[in-house]
């Protein structure tokens, strides 16, 4: 089974809470950290790195020689990366999407396929648990092509959990899709709920079953809970607002593995995950 | 010789539209005989590389120099490598701004007066949301 882990707010424990539930299950667990402009699940797990790849998405290459300038290719480009000149060709790097019709449409044969670095990715273990994470190039504009070398690494045979990026746009989108179920991490503020609501509607959109999770429990107000009931959407755990959960946080200690009561109820949550997603 | 005009509506006595890459419209006028063609600026819908893409019509219609009130690092190194002079800090009408171009009033830039989106949301960059 594949189970995302979202919010839309940052800030609220998503990474808590995939690390706590790949902990507690233990074994056959895949954790992917696919919060690729700031990984941290690596933090609270410290695996053994056994793999590192440099990730490269296609950009196109132009040969000056065979180009005559005639401009199709920046006319074919969707996203406005190539510009063409009587003199040169302009490519705008950041703005190519890897699609690679330029290279098809030249009638000069004058485009190859040419590499960009967008960053790095790491493999490792801690424990029975498998981890992969990347890591954007500092300023690289695009995380979804990394998000998707990530996702290859999935193995459908494990417990499958997805730490994805906060927000609702492009990098949590590419995360969550084709997922079993995603848990939605909030926390009973009035931040916590607008920022829900705006996940709850990218996930009907995109009609993954979801469930929520309150972190913090105790903060705050009742909205969420009003807001969840009213929705019918299950709330699967509460996580009070301790001292001792925050402190072995900010340990870098998942919580579960000191207090073990937690990974009981961990457990719990992710099989009362596999009912729902099989509804 | 030809130039480029950002507009908000297609007439001489338009408004500059202080934003290249998603103006509405561009004027552009022989500045002899004062005649013009009114383009309709495709790029302005554009999620992103409307600069490059304004660019691109603007070099495609013989311009030789582009009045306007912003342009951003993309636009700028496209109009750069066509050979086309940028002229920023317009305002008023098309007309006011060809004539203060004419008397020397407007400067020439070296590089981008903003940075990238910052057309969107109404020219005032609130269109582009960070969560920084």
């Amino acid at each position: 089974m594949i189970v995302s882990i979202a919010s839309g707010k940052g800030g609220t424990g998503k990474t808590s809470i995939a690390v706590n539930i790949a902990v507690s299950l233990g074994r056959d667990v895949q954790l992917l950290d696919c919060d690729v402009e700031e990984p941290n699940a690596h933090l609270l797990i410290h695996p053994k790195i056994i793999r590192e790849e440099q990730i490269y998405s296609l950009v196109p290459s132009i040969n000056e020689n065979l180009c005559d300038h005639c401009g199709k290719c920046a006319k074919f480009c969707s996203y406005n990366a190539i510009f063409v000149t009587p003199k040169e060709v302009l490519v705008f790097k950041e703005l190519c999407h890897g699609c690679g019709g330029c290279i098809l449409v030249c009638p000069k044969g004058a485009i190859t396929e040419g590499k960009h670095k967008i960053g790095k990715l790491s493999l490792g273990y801690a424990n029975g648990i498998e981890i992969v994470y990347g890591e954007l190039e500092v300023g690289e504009p695009m995380a979804t092509p990394l998000i998707r070398e990530i996702k290859r690494h999935i193995n459908k045979s494990k417990n499958v959990i997805l730490d994805a990026p906060p927000g609702a746009s492009c990098p949590m989108i590419e995360t969550v899709k084709n997922s079993d179920f995603c848990i939605l991490v909030t926390e009973p503020t009035p931040f916590g709920l607008h920022d829900l609501k705006v996940a709850v509607q990218v996930l009907e959109d995109m009609k993954i079953p979801l469930g929520v999770v309150v972190n913090r429990a105790g903060i705050g107000d009742k909205k969420v809970y009003e807001y969840c009931r009213k929705k019918d959407i299950p709330i699967l755990l509460e996580i009070p607002y301790q001292r001792r959960i925050a402190e072995l946080y900010s340990r870098g200690i998942p919580f579960s593995l000191e207090m073990p009561d937690w990974r009981e109820k961990f457990k719990t949550l992710f099989n009362e995950v596999k009912v729902l997603a099989n509804k | 010789m030809r130039v480029c005009v950002s507009a908000t509506a297609n007439s001489l006595d338009a408004p500059v539209d202080p934003r290249f890459g998603r103006c509405p419209y561009f004027i552009i006028v022989d500045l002899e005989t004062m005649r013009f063609e009114a383009v309709p600026n495709m790029a302005s819908g554009a999620m992103g590389g409307a600069g490059i893409q304004a660019a691109q019509i603007v070099a495609s219609k013989g311009v030789k120099v582009v009045i306007t009130g912003n342009v951003g690092p993309n636009a700028f190194q496209a109009l750069s490598a066509a050979g086309i002079k940028i002229v920023t800090g317009a305002y008023g009408t098309v007309r006011e701004a060809i004539e203060k171009y004419k008397r020397g009033e407007l400067r020439e830039i070296s590089s981008p007066t903003v940075g990238g989106h910052f057309g969107m949301g109404m020219g005032r960059g609130r269109g582009l949301r960070r969560w920084w």
